[in-house]
């Protein structure tokens, strides 16, 4: 299956990633190769399989509803580089 | 001009589940803490941190999916919805995209005496965002302040069929859909605090015609009147649209409570690819029978069963029945004040009237108010027996409203005993009518008004305490005798 640099571009819009044209070029190679090499499982009858959806056989991980104190404010702060009346500072979004 | 044409409405409605603690962590649920108080790793965003679903969210999920006679999946997933938004710490937001874990249900509304069967296409897990406040006005903000402390809070997303034909009939589903989640103990649904929220997908169509229309999906809608009227407005704009050859497109409007208009916010054109993919970090749920059997056999009884009860039982109307059961709580002081005192209609006109109207004055839940079932009980009691009358009750239901105080005790404080003692109002009315002669010749001559002033007259000399059915009677009786 080819993609086309149309298909990397909104890919990267999508992302928020900003490309040189000629990453554009390169990347539209790679990822073409890529889903070719994927397309090769279209050569095996998967029409009785169900879909995998995770690789581990393992389902109902579930926790009790118990609250437990989460971190100091100040720490899940600590990493933000604008912060004002104890809450994250963002550029204006709309 | 409308109507030549049908409005079809279909309504996403978000539940906040009631949980103690977030989704896929263990940080408080609990509203109006200070900000980014109850956060942790998992909840905002640090890489690593695992998620691990809440049990009790599920099993809320599997009693409203019950209570709205849905399937429930015996094997769902999580999928990762991506989409950049300062309030998103992930960047993606972990909901169910293609395995819900309830579909095709339904519920019944009933508008003015017309019932229909509302469906429901699929009611799917996933975790609120954080909150995000503009600093200054809209127009000159120049950066906002987020808070994650709602980040991670589990909602049940419910998508309706666009089965709905009006503005009321999409308003009697939320608020059908409100009494179904507060009798199934699953959501406090309180639209002012954010934990029910509504969006509404409305188009119009030539009725008749199975096709549905361009369809626009309105947002910012805060309460049930403001749902009723923006689906009015919208598809009054829309026939317009129609009318007049403009062609409408698929578009986000929002409803300005202000103007009392939707305004188009961003239209279709850019449209959202969200690359929804199973979360690798949760493992897949397989739903034990069992246990929904379970979740089954402890459901209470529903607004619909409740209803059939009272109209059963009682003879209530389906107005009456229909407005009892909005709330667990009305039901139960319903119930439990018909115990004390059997006249069901009596009660639920005093609860329908002045009750509810103190109430909405006061912006007030049942639970706020101090007055209890058995003083109603008391009160409606006092009304039969004449001691006090209709009047002077609703002097009293205010009173035991604020203060919780008994009739008996509001009634002695006050002095309000009614007279209903024939010989006193016997001399009462003996004195109206010697000190009013001409208004007694006017009432012999055919004047019915001037009955109605020597009641008032006596009503006055008693400071409004007379027992009015009594005095009516002994001063018809009197008049004759004139
Ligand atoms: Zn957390």
């Amino acid at each position: 299956m080819a993609i086309s640099v149309k298909q990397v571009e909104q890919v990267a819009y999508l992302a928020r990633l900003e490309l040189t044209e000629q990453e554009k070029q390169i990347f539209t190679q790679q990822l073409t190769a890529i889903l070719e090499y994927a397309d090769k499982l279209n050569e095996l009858d998967t029409e009785q399989v169900e879909p995998l959806h995770h690789i581990l056989p393992i389902y109902n991980v579930m926790r009790e509803d118990v609250v437990q104190p989460g971190p100091p404010r100040e720490e899940t702060l600590s990493n933000a580089p604008l912060v004002e009346d104890g809450q994250f500072k963002v550029p204006r979004i709309i | 001009m409308d109507r030549e044409y049908e409005i079809v409405v279909g309504l996403e409605v978000h539940v906040e589940l009631k949980t103690a603690t977030k989704i896929f962590c263990s940080c408080s649920t609990a509203f109006g803490a200070e900000p980014n108080t109850q956060v942790c790793p998992v909840c905002s965003g640090f890489p690593g941190a695992l998620p691990v679903l809440n049990r009790q969210a599920v099993e809320y999920a599997i009693r409203t999916g019950l209570a709205l006679n849905c399937e429930i999946a015996e094997v769902c997933k999580f999928d990762r919805k991506n989409y950049f938004y300062p309030d998103l710490p992930n960047a993606y937001q972990i909901s169910q995209y293609d395995q819900p874990i309830c579909k095709n249900g339904y519920l019944d509304i009933n508008v003015d005496g017309k019932h229909s069967r509302i469906g429901i296409i699929r009611a799917h897990l996933e975790e609120d965002a954080g909150k995000l406040v503009h600093q200054g006005s809209i127009t000159t903000t120049t950066y906002s302040l987020v808070n994650l402390n709602r980040c991670g809070v589990p909602l049940l997303e419910i998508v309706s069929q666009p089965d709905m034909r009006s503005g009321a009939e999409a308003r009697a589903y939320l608020e059908k859909l409100r009494s179904i989640c507060l009798f199934a103990g699953v959501s406090d649904c309180k639209m002012e605090e954010g934990s029910l929220r509504c969006d509404a997908n409305v188009s119009v169509r030539p009725k008749g015609s199975s096709k549905l229309g361009t369809r626009v999906e309105i947002k910012n809608l805060n309460s049930f009147r403001s749902l009723e009227r923006a689906i009015e407005y919208e598809a009054r704009r829309q026939i317009e649209a129609l009318e007049d050859g403009e062609e409408l497109v698929q578009e986000t409007r929002t409803w300005d409570e202000e103007k009392q208009v939707t305004r188009s916010m961003r239209s279709k054109e850019e449209a959202h690819d969200y690359r929804y993919f199973p979360d690798p970090d949760l493992p897949p749920l397989r739903i034990d029978r069992e246990w929904v059997e379970r979740v089954r056999a402890s459901m209470p009884e529903m607004p619909d069963q409740a209803q059939q009860r009272l109209i059963n039982t009682y003879g209530l109307s389906d107005y009456d029945a229909n407005w009892l059961t909005s709330t667990p709580q009305t039901l139960e002081f319903f119930d439990e004040t018909v115990k004390h005192y059997p006249d069901a209609k009596a009660v639920s006109n005093w609860m329908m009237g002045d009750f509810s109207r103190l109430l909405n004055q006061n912006n007030m839940e049942i639970a706020d108010s101090k007055v209890t079932p058995q003083y109603l009980a008391e009160m409606l009691r006092l009304i039969e027996k004449g001691t006090i009358s209709g009047k002077m009750a609703k002097t009293i239901f205010e009173e035991m409203f604020f203060t919780g105080k008994s009739p008996e005790e509001i009634i002695k404080e006050k002095g309000m005993q009614q007279i209903s003692d024939q010989e006193t109002l016997q001399k009462i009315i003996d004195e109206v009518v010697a000190g009013n002669p001409k208004v007694v010749e006017d009432y012999k001559n055919g004047k019915e008004k001037a009955f109605g002033f020597l009641v008032g007259q006596v009503m006055k000399a008693t400071r409004g305490q007379a027992n009015p059915a009594l005095v009516n009677e002994i001063l018809k009786e009197r008049l004759m005798r004139e």
